[in-house]
């Protein structure tokens, strides 16, 4: 009697409990970034995703997040805390947190994942990313026109496909207007360091760029254009405040979107895995507002006009024919590179200058 | 102003790139001196370059930014100090803390600042002698801390080799306990050098986040405190060295950005492999007794002085 008194009362406050914890407890989401949040950057626009969701769902989230968690050993670490604190939905924000997070995913599996830019995906583990490269491909149209020098000078963090696409769609919208101009490389090999950041541009400028745009995070490269007194196109967030004259537009990284669909669908019960690669169209990406004091209005209704054709569908960046650096035809009119072909790639297109680091 | 030429412009380049680690390096080199090894520049460069942004933003003073930076950067210091010196912690965990600590108080005191752009830094043109081609914008158009850095290197020179001072500085360290038994106060000079080295590696924050990219972001200096203690030993404990160290590896990492414009590819990594290799050769080389002493490497570097009166 005594015993079945024991069990029955736990039983009756261990039902209580979870019927208390399902009606009032906020779903725990966590952010894991590769960066700080004050990067201005990347990592910068992953938190504004996180923000929009606190504002969408207010205190039926709690979101916490972890920054500056380098890949690897650490990573997998940080994951597998926030799991186990709780949380039921996790944004790994970084390339190289694809293993951890599957990894840890295994050992979890009430718990869902989506991991940022990565190939591998499980039941609960769900990838994202965004097309940049559409972006890029307006920012070349942009600086095709507005260029006097007809090169542009590029920083480029790492060789990795994500990079190459971004130079390459830069490259085909760039010649789109103005098949003169070219496009020179810097490789910093670094994804923020200010300092050297701006040093690459000053170098792309000393040597005749007029406009200075960047696959790394920092706004250095913006105040080193401002002082200069030549043009820029900012990365990942509006770079406008750091060179109000220089700056033209930014492609601007737009998570909020997404994070909140997502963990609208875990509350639903309706989330699933799967992968999204979104552009304008998923409102993934879109473009600062452009800079009417340095471009003409003709410059901005036809970006504009790009950006509505690349929304609709009725333009797609990586249409034939494209050509690569030495002339070799990679696709010709009327086809399209495949999403599978943009993944890989590792060429540069005609226009753009020097080598591909291999 | 005479009519800049691109070349002037490359070198304009190199010296702002070799500042900071000029700065930071010159007052880690009188800390190693005096027998302590600071490995909490990193640290103290970044509460440098956030407290000098705010000083600046706040007042509008750069005066008062740049006294900011060093202040904060001396008050970092003084918590290495206090741990090392009075309570006899080891130099290397607390160095390692301090930058931790620095990295994680740099980015908390930064967070409303983020984003706000400033005017860079104003230089200070000398008439007429700006004028020269070439060289003329090179060595007199140039902002109050680059002047400054040279000076310091010419000053500790001069301190460490010529003066009273400098001598005992040394002395306490080659032997610690030998200072002490002829009667010089082997703490208070260790502190004083620990400050004077926070003072500098916070001006060489304030130069990042005053004049070389003028904006505060978090861990803008992106390892930069850490080739300043290589460069230390790179330059083997003479201020002249790390002058040439300093300018040295701005001019490489400039000339290599320069370089893939034109076409010509160099693996960046190699080139930021390289202050490091060097750093590991000299250390290796110190590893023998007598080319310590050659090298002028400070005999009770990293010794904990435990006072026995």
């Amino acid at each position: 009697m005594k015993k079945f008194l024991i069990a029955a009362i736990a039983a009756f406050t261990y039902a209580i409990s979870s019927g208390l914890a399902l009606a009032d407890d906020p779903l725990k989401i966590g952010f894991v970034y590769i960066g700080p949040v004050g990067d201005h950057g990347w990592t910068y626009q992953h938190n504004d995703g996180r923000l929009a969701v606190e504002e969408a769902f207010g205190d039926k989230v709690q979101t916490s997040f972890v920054e500056f968690v380098p890949e690897g050993q650490d990573a997998e670490r940080v994951i597998r805390q926030l799991a186990a604190d709780g949380n039921k939905l996790i944004f790994t924000t970084s390339f190289g947190y694809m293993n951890p997070t599957i990894k840890v995913a295994q050992s979890f599996p009430d718990t869902y994942f989506e991991h940022c830019s990565g190939y591998k995906r499980a039941d609960n583990v769900a990838t994202y990313l965004a097309r940049f490269y559409e972006a890029r491909y307006v920012n070349g149209r942009v600086a095709g026109h507005v260029t006097k020098t007809n090169t542009i000078g590029y920083i480029a963090s790492f060789p990795i496909p994500e990079v190459v696409r971004g130079i390459n769609a830069f490259a085909l919208g760039l010649r789109s207007v103005n098949p003169d101009a070219t496009i020179k490389v810097v490789w910093v090999s670094t994804w923020f360091d200010p300092g050297k950041e701006g040093d690459a541009a000053k170098a792309l400028i000393d040597q005749g760029a007029d406009i200075i745009t960047q696959h790394t995070d920092s706004p250095a490269p913006l105040q080193v254009a401002e002082e200069r007194g030549v043009w820029a196109i900012g990365q990942a967030s509006d770079m406008a405040a750091f060179g109000p004259r220089a700056h033209l537009t930014s492609a601007i990284n737009n998570w909020g979107p997404y994070y909140v669909e997502r963990t609208r669908a875990v509350m639903d019960g309706t989330w699933k895995s799967g992968d999204v690669w979104g552009g304008y169209s998923a409102d993934m990406i879109k473009s600062s507002e452009f800079n009417a004091e340095s471009m003409s209005a003709e410059v901005i209704a036809d970006a504009e006009a790009t950006i509505a054709a690349i929304r609709s569908g009725e333009l797609h960046p990586f249409a034939g024919p494209i050509q690569d650096q030495s002339g070799n035809e990679i696709i010709g009119a009327g086809a399209t590179l495949s999403d599978g072909d943009l993944l890989g790639m590792n060429y540069y297109v005609m226009g753009v200058e020097g080598s591909l680091p291999q | 102003m005479a009519a800049i030429t691109t070349v002037e412009l490359i070198l304009l380049t190199v010296v702002s790139a070799a500042t900071p680690l000029l700065l930071a390096a010159t007052g880690e080199l009188v800390v190693e001196k005096s027998g302590i090894l600071n490995l909490g520049v990193e640290g103290m460069m970044l509460v440098g370059a956030v407290s000098a942004f705010i000083a600046m933003l706040t007042t509008g003073s750069w005066a008062l930014g740049i006294v900011a930076g060093a202040a904060a950067g001396v008050i970092m210091s003084m918590l290495f100090g206090v741990l090392t010196l009075f309570f006899l912690a080891n130099q290397v965990a607390s160095g390692l803390a301090l930058t931790l600590f620095g990295i994680g108080i740099s980015s908390l005191l930064g967070i409303p600042f983020i984003g706000l752009p400033i005017e860079k830094l104003p230089t200070l043109d000398i008439p007429v002698l700006g004028d020269i081609p070439i060289l003329g914008p090179l060595l007199f158009e140039q902002d109050f801390l680059i002047y400054f850095s040279v000076f310091m290197v010419v000053a500790v020179n001069f301190f460490l080799f010529r003066s009273r001072a400098g001598l005992i500085l040394r002395a306490v360290g080659e032997s610690h306990d030998a200072a002490h038994s002829i009667g010089y106060s082997v703490i208070r000079i260790r502190f004083f050098a620990v400050m004077f080295g926070g003072a500098m590696a916070g001006l060489g924050g304030a130069f990042l986040s005053l004049s070389y990219t003028p904006m505060w972001v978090e861990q803008m200096t992106a390892g930069r405190g850490w080739i300043a203690l290589a460069l230390v030993v790179f330059a083997t404990w003479k201020p002249g060295r790390v002058l040439i160290g300093a300018y040295l590896f701005g001019a490489v990492t400039i000339f290599q950005l320069h370089l893939q414009g034109f076409g010509v590819q160099i693996p960046g990594q190699v080139l930021s492999m390289l202050p490091y290799l060097v750093t590991i050769l000299v250390l290796v080389l110190i590893s023998r007794n007598a080319s310590r002493v050659k090298l002028s490497a400070p005999a009770c570097l990293g010794q904990i002085f435990h006072s026995n009166t």
